[in-house]
């Protein structure tokens, strides 16, 4: 019964905590991409040609972004039926965003106007109980284009 | 130094190739941070901590790659990749490696 409990709790804050932060989150979000819409972001290796001498330099941005107790729950439902997992989609979503944000802002804080190259990374860090995945770390790197 | 994801330097010559340069670090958070990290994992959110801590230990694993390219006596690192595992609950392990070259 105590157990019953205990999980209805922790669903319920979850729910609530989890919906308002990630609301919260998703609005800095795209406030902070359209600032930054500026510095493009590009995936090609190879530099676009310049008639102006420029500094490369390595910029690199990261998150560790963990998923509530209410969307591991509904999560661990899933796997029952099988489909998609929405609530890790939106955590992975909201990761990616937020490092190349992160990246982004560490260029213009060097004066870039391009980066490029960019390659991202994903990595689970922590491991819940019974396997189930609790945070994801998301790594964005590139090289930032500075002209003198 | 130069450290870059790039295979090319726009108008630099690579003049000489030293081969593979790498740097490792393995950190943990103390338990404070963990448990705190276990209370956001109710919540969702971001774990500050932990990016606090990979972002160091990223740094960390650079500088001795940096390290190992000066004392190859090259003066850049191209081609810079970075990887990250988990080892243990509350542990990671930041690499990161590239080639090293003198450029002229």
């Amino acid at each position: 019964m105590v157990d019953l409990i205990v999980l209805i709790v922790l669903l319920a804050l979850g729910y609530g905590f989890g919906r308002f932060a990630e609301q919260r989150h998703y609005r800095s979000i795209r406030k902070r991409e359209s600032e930054l819409r500026r510095i493009p972001a590009v995936a090609s290796r190879i530099p676009p040609i310049r008639s102006t001498p420029c500094d490369a330099t390595l910029v690199c941005g990261s998150v560790v972004v963990s998923v509530d107790y209410f969307k591991r729950f509904v999560a661990g439902l899933r796997n029952l039926v099988g489909g998609r997992v929405t609530s890790y989609e939106s955590l992975v979503d909201r990761a990616r965003r937020e490092a190349i944000l992160r990246m982004k802002a560490q260029a213009k804080e060097l004066g870039a106007d391009m980066v490029f190259n960019i390659k991202l990374e994903t990595s689970s860090i922590y491991q819940g109980r019974r396997n189930s995945i609790g945070s994801v770390e998301v790594l964005a790197y590139g090289t930032a284009y500075i002209p003198h | 130094m130069m450290i870059t994801n790039l295979e090319i330097i726009p108008g630099k010559r690579i003049a000489k190739h030293m081969g593979l340069v790498q740097g490792s670090s393995v950190r943990a958070k103390h338990v404070g941070r963990d448990i705190m990290a276990g209370f956001k994992n109710i919540f969702g959110g971001e774990l500050k901590g932990y990016t606090e801590l990979l972002q160091e230990s990223r740094e960390e694993a650079v500088e001795r790659m940096k390290e190992q390219a000066k004392a190859v006596g090259a003066n850049a690192v191209l081609n810079v990749r970075f990887s990250t595992s988990s080892v243990a609950v509350g542990a990671a392990e930041l690499f990161a490696y590239g080639s090293a070259v003198v450029l002229e």
